[in-house]
């Protein structure tokens, strides 16, 4: 009694999600399976959601989704031990009516979404793992088979759409295996605080205001990696990311980074008092363009992080997520418009609009900084830590001149870096690897 | 009033219908240490995992017999997803309770509301076995079984840990009923309630087909009126004779635990200091323990 | 219950109306003796100890419910009902009440019950009084709280039972304003164990015949299983307990923990998780779902003390905490907290206890 449908989605995530949504809004006969509890038990996080790409698929999302706060407010810290530098961006124009930015709760927000696909008539089986891929003779993928008994299940096309783990694609040979250098492991806790509290401890007017801020330097401990902080309701976001080489070479547990970070002078004040609600350590795709796997084949399309669609520079996931779910089901559902199969050759139509999109442009604008990154720490600690160090000199009044100040700082700045040839190649490469 | 399946019970087989309850996954609760309220925000829902021994089992019977395992509850809407995952888990049918008659309801009302839900369901043909599980992790009273089993007269086996054997000819079943101090070997006769003990089995899992039949179903959704209740007045907050007074947190004991002083010493010597002061703070312990020293 | 504390707290109580006529003539304070496999089950006891206080409060008179077949445990269970406080004796004698069953059970106190109307009526929250409390509140449609931690009766005379809900993270209070009798449970050990008054002698009993046949009865006891006693924890008893919780870290350092119960001849218990980890079995469990204790001195290494914990431990005389986070809630509630590696402290502790209670004997024994 196996059964056949148009299009089988892996995955219930943003891009699962949004593939899934497309094709059964499209009229199509499709079955999403994700291996969590329900949609979201597996993302517990809170994030930010770029309205953007959700737009484009859910048009009036604003008027029902889970949505915590729109962002007013961006801050960028460098940190070192004792102190932060930073600078503020806050602005009225973020409080349009249509705002660019949210602050969600990944669990609400996911099952919010998956409600979205299941009216559009999609069908969803959740506590089920796809094992792997069912291929027919000429190697063409014709289904999946899941962890339960009863058989596997056929479609047209199968979605990948699992995330970073990307494991069912490796199994079926589809995909190299995960480098150690191409994923973060983030880890994230929400703290829970009154309304009211979030509030006035970030100075916010509007109900549904928020801020967030974005950190570099000494919260990574030499790692090649960033910290971050949103406000969301009634609770804080809180997290540090770092290259998984990373950890395992500097033996640092991702645990204690997180520690470290809350507990800095800088940080601590904004949490306290706060209920820690939930703690979850996740992967994160940061090989960049470089690292983007092959994304279609006979039968099969690979979307969001599996297939390695994060901006690390920008942190955005989610929205590369929705969108390229998006494009693979506006190819699935033209290519059955014009009654064509799901071949490679075909479905290049997809891989075609993501390049035509600001997916495949922002990748490949960003494509060096990750190698460059890892292979330069020097450009998210010693940066941060000296500009630290030079302002708080400025700022100190002791009796030195400002000249005098300046001077001291260069020169502590090349102490750091080595010598000024470092330091003048580092911003080349950066200005490069930006362009 | 569609039904998910097409299942009629097998003429010599089992009618059985399971009482589950859709909860809140009560570890993830927390009350606010300022605010002292409750923080619902993103608790997930579970089936009370009680009731899983008891759908577990009947299904087993079903299995063993022949018959149809029915799951049925009173609760919001949204409990649609607890019987949509009980069917996923290999049930055959569901029915959910639904209406603002029932918010409000205690043990009584709700056991009331089952109770008429069950008799409508067995009107055609009479159910054989009623299940509950032993207790809620919400409610917690283990009330609700046995007030059916009243209502209905139907023979109450609670607490049961196996059913030895069934006879469907003479319409006997033997159970064990978990008592203080022991196991009762109990023989009774159809139709009966039984309450399921924790432990009794693990839940199977479903196969795809399972999951897919699920993932379609459309659970029946009756309301108080279609359940068949005739008076209103015994649902919910008006069918309770219980009233809830007030809800507060316990508060926290008027003096601080006396810390002792571990600074710079080793563990023998927090240990001898911990005997003192534990002796210190109750004299007669000491003589008691002495009196009758450990093996 | 769940769903009720949603409704705001007092708009219902505003809606009281006068108790109906027929129920006005329900008085007393009744508690259900329950006798099982020839003893008499300690909560008895300890509800006696209460009804006396919610009896003097009303004015009222306390009275015991027992049943049994004709024999001496019966006769003892209704002497030592007056021992332990009752006024009178409600008793039913009928060799069908050998063993509990709920059928006769349910019959022969809904009947009496109907025929004497108390007004409040207290059973264990035990399996068998459980099983029987269900059935008789619906027979009789009137109201049960299950599992009270508190009793109280308030101005208007109504009876305030309080209990855990939530999970636990909360408490409320729960009244059955407009009918009779107001029933509720209360679990082993929450409340004190009364002193018996043992120059007491016989009061007034009043006898209830049962008016059943065994054939008319549909459920019969085929065997009886005792439970293996030599491994049964009996630690709501007990007068020492040590427990231990996720602190410890793994089941191979719950030795130590069973090691200084043993040295004070105690008993050893644990946090939920632990039992979820299946490092200990189910019955050793402390807390609102598990175990009860009232023992004179408890010893809790490595436990947080969440509220459903505190709710099950509270009892004890002297609460002796041992948990590195010097934050740890349990200090909340603890006498005496210690904050270490519970893992160097408790065979620390041992030692010490080992060694005092040695001299301590010796000195015994000199004198
Ligand atoms: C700490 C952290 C913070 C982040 N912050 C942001 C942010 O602020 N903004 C932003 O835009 N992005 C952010 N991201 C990135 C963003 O979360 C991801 O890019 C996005 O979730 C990717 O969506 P996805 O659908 O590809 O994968 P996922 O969200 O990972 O979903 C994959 C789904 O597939 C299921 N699955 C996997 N394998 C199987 C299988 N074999 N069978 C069945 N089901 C399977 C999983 O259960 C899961 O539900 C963040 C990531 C992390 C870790
Ligand atoms: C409906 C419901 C019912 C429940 N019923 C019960 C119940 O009956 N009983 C119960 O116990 N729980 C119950 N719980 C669970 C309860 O909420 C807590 O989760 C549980 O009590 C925590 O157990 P714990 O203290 O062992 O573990 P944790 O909360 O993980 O605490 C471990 C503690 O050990 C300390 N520690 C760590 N290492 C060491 C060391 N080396 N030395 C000393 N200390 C150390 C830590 O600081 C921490 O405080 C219930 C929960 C719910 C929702
Ligand atoms: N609202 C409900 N719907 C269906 N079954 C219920 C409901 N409430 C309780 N039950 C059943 O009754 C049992 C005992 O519940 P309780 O008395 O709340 O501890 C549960 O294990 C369920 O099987």
């Amino acid at each position: 009694m196996s059964e056949h449908f148009d299009a089988i989605v892996v995955g219930a995530g943003p891009s699962g999600n949004a593939a899934a949504y497309t094709m059964a809004k499209g009229g199509l006969n499709v079955l999403q399976i994700d291996r969590g509890e329900y949609p979201g038990s597996k993302n517990v996080q809170g994030a930010i959601l770029y309205a953007d790409a959700l737009e484009r698929i859910i048009p009036d999302f604003r008027d029902h989704a889970p949505l915590e706060r729109h962002v007013v407010e961006q801050r960028m810290w460098f940190l070192d031990e004792t102190s932060h530098t930073g600078a503020h961006y806050r602005s009225d124009d973020f409080n349009e009516d249509r705002p660019n930015r949210y602050t969600i709760l990944r669990a609400q927000f996911d099952k919010w979404f998956s409600k979205q696909v299941k009216e559009a008539g999609a069908l969803l089986i959740c506590e089920t793992s796809v094992t792997n891929l069912v291929k027919n003779d000429t190697g063409k993928v014709i289904g999946v088979e899941t962890d339960r008994e009863g058989g596997p299940i056929f479609a047209d096309i199968v979605v990948l759409g699992e995330g970073v783990n990307a494991l069912v694609g490796q199994r079926a040979g589809l995909r190299p295996e995960l480098k150690p250098n191409h994923v973060a492991l983030a880890v994230k806790e929400t703290h829970f605080l009154p309304e009211k509290t979030v509030r006035d401890r970030f100075n916010l007017a509007g109900e549904d205001d928020g801020v967030v801020i974005e950190v570099f330097g000494d919260v990574a401990s030499g790692m090649v990696g960033t910290g971050f902080l949103y406000t969301n309701k009634e609770s804080i976001s809180i997290g540090v990311g770092c290259l998984i080489s990373d950890f395992s070479e500097t033996q640092i547990s991702p645990y204690d980074l997180l520690d470290r970070f809350k507990t800095h002078p800088s940080v601590a004040p904004m949490l306290r008092d706060a209920e820690l609600k939930e703690y979850v350590a996740h992967l994160i795709p940061e090989g960049g363009y470089n690292a983007i796997p092959q994304l279609t084949g006979d039968g099969w399309a690979i979307v969001g992080d599996a297939g390695q669609f994060v901006n690390a520079v920008h942190r955005e996931g989610s929205n590369l997520a929705m969108t390229t779910g998006r494009l693979v089901g506006e190819t699935v559902l033209q290519l059955k418009a014009e009654e064509k199969t799901m071949s490679e050759a075909n479905l290049k139509l997809y891989r075609d609009k993501l390049k035509a999109s600001f997916v495949m442009k922002d990748m490949k604008k960003y494509r060096k900084i990750p190698g460059l990154l890892e292979a330069n720490k020097q450009m998210l600690t010693t940066y941060p830590r000296a500009i630290s160090k030079a302002l708080q000199a400025m700022l100190r009044v002791d009796g030195t001149s400002k000249r005098d100040k300046e001077t001291e700082m260069m020169a502590a700045m090349k102490r750091q870096r080595g010598s000024w040839w470092g330091i003048a190649t580092d911003m080349f490469k950066l200005a490069r690897a930006w362009r | 009033m569609t039904s998910p399946v097409d299942f009629e019970v097998p003429a010599d087989g089992l009618n059985m219908v399971v009482c589950i309850k859709q909860v809140p996954d009560s570890a993830q609760i927390r009350v606010h240490p300022v605010t002292n309220t409750i923080m619902r925000q993103g608790v997930p829902t579970i089936i009370n995992p009680y009731d899983l021994f008891a759908l577990e089992e009947a299904m087993r019977l079903r299995d063993q017999y022949g018959g149809k395992v029915t799951v049925l509850t009173m609760g919001p809407p949204m409990a649609e997803d607890a019987l949509r995952r009980a069917l996923g888990f290999g049930a055959d049918d569901a029915v959910l309770i639904t209406d603002r008659f029932f918010a409000g309801s205690d043990t009584l009302a709700t056991s009331f509301a089952l109770a008429t839900a069950l008799g409508t369901l067995g009107k055609d043909r009479a159910i054989d076995i009623v299940f509950t599980g032993k207790q809620t992790i919400d409610g917690d009273t283990a009330q609700v079984g046995p007030g059916i089993a009243s209502r209905l007269n139907l023979n109450q086996l609670t607490y049961v840990s196996a059913i030895d054997t069934l006879d469907r000819e003479k319409g006997e079943i033997t159970v064990r009923r978990r008592a203080e101090g022991g196991v009762q070997v109990l023989k009774s006769k159809l139709p009966c309630l039984i309450t399921m003990l924790e432990g009794a089995n693990d839940m199977r899992r479903g196969t795809i087909q399972d999951m897919l039949r699920a993932a379609r179903a459309q659970p029946t959704v009756w309301s108080a009126e279609d359940a068949g209740v005739d008076d209103i007045m015994k649902c919910g907050l008006r069918g309770s004779p219980t009233v809830v007074k007030k809800v507060f947190a316990p508060s926290p004991r008027s003096e601080a635990a006396e810390m002792v002083t571990v600074e710079g010493k080793k563990p023998q010597q927090i240990g001898n200091a911990v005997v003192d002061l534990i002796f210190a703070a109750q004299p007669k312990l000491e003589a008691e323990l002495a009196a009758e020293p450990g093996v | 219950m769940a769903q009720a504390p949603k409704k705001p707290a007092g708009g219902r109580a505003g809606m009281k109306k006068e108790l109906p006529e027929h129920f006005k003539a329900y008085k007393h304070v009744w508690v259900f003796v329950e006798i099982e496999r020839g003893r008499v089950h300690p909560v008895s006891w300890e509800l006696m100890g209460e009804g006396r206080k919610l009896a003097n409060k009303l004015g009222v008179d306390l009275a015991a419910v027992v049943l049994g077949p004709d024999d001496e445990t019966t006769k003892r269970a209704v002497r030592e009902a007056f021992q332990y406080g009752a006024d009178l004796c409600y008793v039913c004698e009928d060799e069908i009440l050998a063993d509990y069953r709920n059928e006769p059970f349910t019959k022969a106190l809904t009947d009496i019950v109907n025929t004497y109307q108390p007004e409040i009526l207290l059973l264990g929250a035990t399996t068998l009084g459980r099983d029987l409390a269900g059935s008789v509140a619906t027979t009789l449609k009137t109201g049960l709280t299950a599992d009270s931690t508190e009793l109280d009766v308030d101005d208007e005379k109504s009876l305030a039972a309080t209990r855990p809900t939530f999970g636990g993270t909360l408490l409320c209070t729960i009244h059955t304003l407009n009918y009779r009798p107001q029933m509720a449970t209360v679990r082993p050990r929450v409340m004190a164990m009364p002193e018996p008054d043992m120059s007491k002698g016989v009061g007034k009993i009043v006898n209830h015949s049962l008016n059943m046949v065994e054939k008319d009865i549909v459920t019969k006891i085929l065997d009886f299983v005792a439970d293996a006693t030599t491994d049964d924890a009996n630690l709501a008893y007990a007068d020492v307990v040590v427990a231990g919780g996720m602190g410890l870290g793994g089941p191979q350092n719950f030795q130590l923990v069973k090691d200084l119960a043993a040295t004070l001849g105690g008993e050893y218990g644990c946090s939920r998780p632990v039992v979820q980890k299946g490092w200990l079995p189910a019955d050793r469990q402390i807390g609102q779902t598990g175990n009860t204790i009232r023992p004179k001195l408890y010893i809790a290494a490595g436990i947080s003390g969440a509220i459903q914990h505190r709710v099950g431990v509270e009892g004890a005389d002297l609460i002796v905490a041992i948990n590195t986070d010097p934050n740890a809630k349990i200090f909340e509630f603890a006498h005496l907290g210690v904050v270490a590696d519970a893992l160097s402290v408790l065979p620390a502790l041992n030692e010490a206890f080992a060694q005092r209670l040695k001299a301590r004997t010796k000195k015994l024994e000199v004198v």
